[in-house]
């Protein structure tokens, strides 16, 4: 088992005609990942990769039967393209564009929630479950299947994780998104992460802002029974100040990275504060 | 992006939101015109992009016409947070019955813009939001929806116990959202909002930023922009597709991804290092990018020594290397640089880099530790 995505996961690509959706239509599609279709409004009928291109994603779904949807298209149709794959018939679709204005993407979520449609993202690495699929941009050499979930806001970060899981592999690797607002959240996939059986251990990885890994924290301690460990990034990070990412400030002293991590301890999160400390951990809590 | 109250206010006023009677200048002198317009008593606010000017001393209460020009001239002076003072509002002074907080920003849990609105006004929100949150009226705005009549006239009803002012309350939030979804922000703010003496509401404060991501679609707003609140060598790295925030130490850090760029400067911290900067060179980095980078880097004094930390994905080690070189070479640097690149054509980068005078590392942990050494060692 795994989360979200595996080898039955039939994925389109909006936006394949693109630089970057063209070069990670064909890396998905070599890693194993079912890439059926594309989609560039105008340019139906073309071939990329071998992957047949459609005008809509209406039309892909159709077509292919596809049931996963990952969008490239630049940020300002970006919010058009998430509610065109909200009403197409997919279940999951997967947001890499970066900059998707923040109204957009909340009315988007919104849409998405009242179709049953879970989104992914905006401004994320996507998603990869090792061995059956890769629904994203993410190197395929940092990651290998075994029992380590992995659920994080930033991307290369999340590789230097997954990196550093010593002898273990990985589950599925989710990066949710480093934007103010995101459609699915830590809690959302640690709850999936607590049932699914392939999963024996979760690592989240958070950052400065908001108070998501609060209430990550929370539900941990709650409903979830498996080891779980933590990282935060941004000690170092004067507030006020935009961390790269939309969503990484410090405001009005609220969303610190060491709230967070206080959050985490009292929750009973092992919170490692350097990627490197991850395996031994990992062989003490994992039979 | 910030915009002065003034600017907030100039919106305000053409949404039908009643605003005080002001004039901004930039001088003394026309302080004191200003002044004879609005009438006196009199209330000078320093126009900057930080917050805690009124503790700073930058809001002035001003009874005499011939006080106006030696007050103006102490807050056209002054530096409040680093920023220099060049902008005056000079506001008509409004006999205040009570004063409220009114807000419009996005809850992001939530996944949705959220109404904030409380009786304490005119202090920190987020004080009263941590001391007493029973304090505060909320009205969660369902994004298909809109804010709806009920809920802006129900806070009302809550804070002013009167049909009429509830109703002219409701109004005014009504607009306050308008302009909030049309100008796409992250947030709008009245506060204090007045009741005044004459049984009126007004905005006797303003603050509005706006969403970034969406600054594409309103170049209206470019207009707003005051170039005197940014810090110029960051403004030169976006210019470049970088992100970068200059800090105090000394160990410059180059980084792809904002996400192991923070966890870079915080591992500098645990060897005992303090970082110089933040700095994301972002997905697809040119050789170009990297010059730039290292540029910008090395113009800050402080910097001892630079750490380059890439795990690459998109980003190829092979370019960061070449960019490396090119930078080197183009200016004799004398500050050591450590280098760690995996992923994407490490193996080139390495074969690269091997003839140079880069030092190599292969573990996050070594090179932080290797780079602290450095930059201990050239004090």
């Amino acid at each position: 088992m795994s989360i979200l995505i595996d080898q039955n996961t039939r994925l389109i690509v909006q936006g394949i005609t693109g630089r970057d959706g063209a070069f990670h239509a064909r890396l998905m599609k070599e890693y194993g990942t079912q890439v059926v279709g594309g989609v560039t409004p105008g340019k139906g009928g073309q071939e990329i990769e071998g992957i047949p291109v459609f005008n809509s994603v209406a039309e892909a779904v159709q077509t292919t039967d596809a049931n996963a949807s990952i969008i490239f298209v630049p940020a300002n149709f970006a919010g058009d393209a998430l509610l065109e794959a909200a009403f197409s018939g997919v279940e999951l679709i997967v947001c890499v564009t970066e900059g998707v204005p923040v109204l957009d993407a909340i009315k988007a979520i919104a849409v998405a929630r009242t179709r049953g449609v879970r989104i992914v993202g905006p401004n994320c690495p996507g998603a990869i479950s090792p061995g059956k699929a890769k629904v994203g941009i993410m190197p395929a050499t940092a990651f290998r299947p075994g029992p380590v979930g992995i659920v994080s806001r930033s991307g290369t970060l999340t590789y230097e994780i997954a990196a550093n899981t010593g002898k273990f592999g990985q589950s599925t690797v989710i990066g949710i998104g480093g934007d103010p607002v995101i459609g699915t959240n830590f809690i959302d996939c640690l709850k999936m992460f607590q049932d699914d059986p392939e999963t024996k251990a979760i690592v989240i990885v958070g950052e400065i802002g908001g108070s998501d890994e609060e209430k990550a924290a929370q539900f941990v301690q709650q409903y979830v029974r498996k080891p779980v460990f933590g990282f935060i990034a941004g000690q170092t990070a004067p507030p006020d100040k935009r961390m790269g990412h939309a969503g990484a400030i410090i405001s009005a002293g609220s969303g610190t990275a060491q709230e967070k991590i206080r959050a985490f301890q009292s929750a009973g999160i092992d919170v490692i504060y350097e990627p490197e400390e991850l395996a031994e951990k990992l062989k003490a809590r994992i039979m | 992006m910030k915009i002065h109250e003034y600017q907030a206010k100039q919106i305000f006023a053409r949404a039908g939101i009643p605003t005080p009677r002001e004039v901004m200048v930039k001088t003394p002198l026309e302080a004191k015109q200003a002044a004879v317009a609005v009438g006196v008593p009199a209330v000078l606010k320093a126009q900057v992009l930080v917050g805690g000017r009124g503790k700073a001393g930058g809001v002035k209460r001003v009874d005499r016409f011939e006080d106006v020009q030696p007050t103006a001239e102490t807050i056209l002076g002054m530096s409040i947070k680093g920023l220099k003072v060049t902008k005056l509002l000079v506001s008509e002074c409004v006999p205040i019955k009570s004063e409220f907080y009114l807000g419009i920003t996005i809850d992001r849990s939530a996944r949705q813009p959220v109404l904030l609105a409380s009786a304490a006004g005119g202090v920190e929100i987020e004080e009263v939001a941590k001391t007493s949150p029973e304090k505060i009226l909320k009205a969660e705005i369902d994004p298909l929806l809109g804010i709806l009549q009920f809920q802006t006239r129900n806070i009302g009803f809550s804070l002013f116990n009167d049909l009429k002012l509830a109703s002219t309350f409701s109004t005014l939030c009504q607009k306050l959202y308008q302009i909030f979804v049309q100008r796409d922000c992250s947030l709008v703010e009245i506060n204090p909002l007045v009741l005044t003496d004459a049984g009126a509401l007004l905005a006797l404060d303003a603050k509005i930023n706006f969403d970034d991501n969406a600054l594409f679609r309103h170049p209206e707003n470019e207009a707003l922009r005051d170039p005197e609140g940014e810090e110029p060598k960051e403004m030169e790295a976006k210019a470049a597709g970088l992100s970068y925030i200059k800090l105090s130490g000394n160990v410059g850090c180059i980084v792809n991804g904002a996400g192991l760029a923070m966890a870079t400067m915080d591992l500098i911290k645990r060897y005992g290092g303090e970082p110089a900067n933040f700095l994301d060179v972002g997905g697809s980095s040119s050789p170009e990018k990297m010059v730039t980078a290292m540029r910008i880097i090395l113009s800050d004094p402080n910097v001892k020594a630079i750490l380059v930390n890439i795990f690459g994905g998109i980003t190829r080690c092979d370019d960061i290397a070449q960019g490396l070189i090119a930078a080197t070479e183009k200016a004799k640097i004398k500050v050591p640089i450590v280098a760690r690149l995996v992923g994407t054509n490490a193996e080139k980068a390495c074969a690269l880099l091997a003839d140079s005078p880069v030092l190599s590392a292969t573990g996050m942990s070594e090179a932080v530790k290797l780079a602290v050494i450095k930059a201990k060692e050239a004090r």
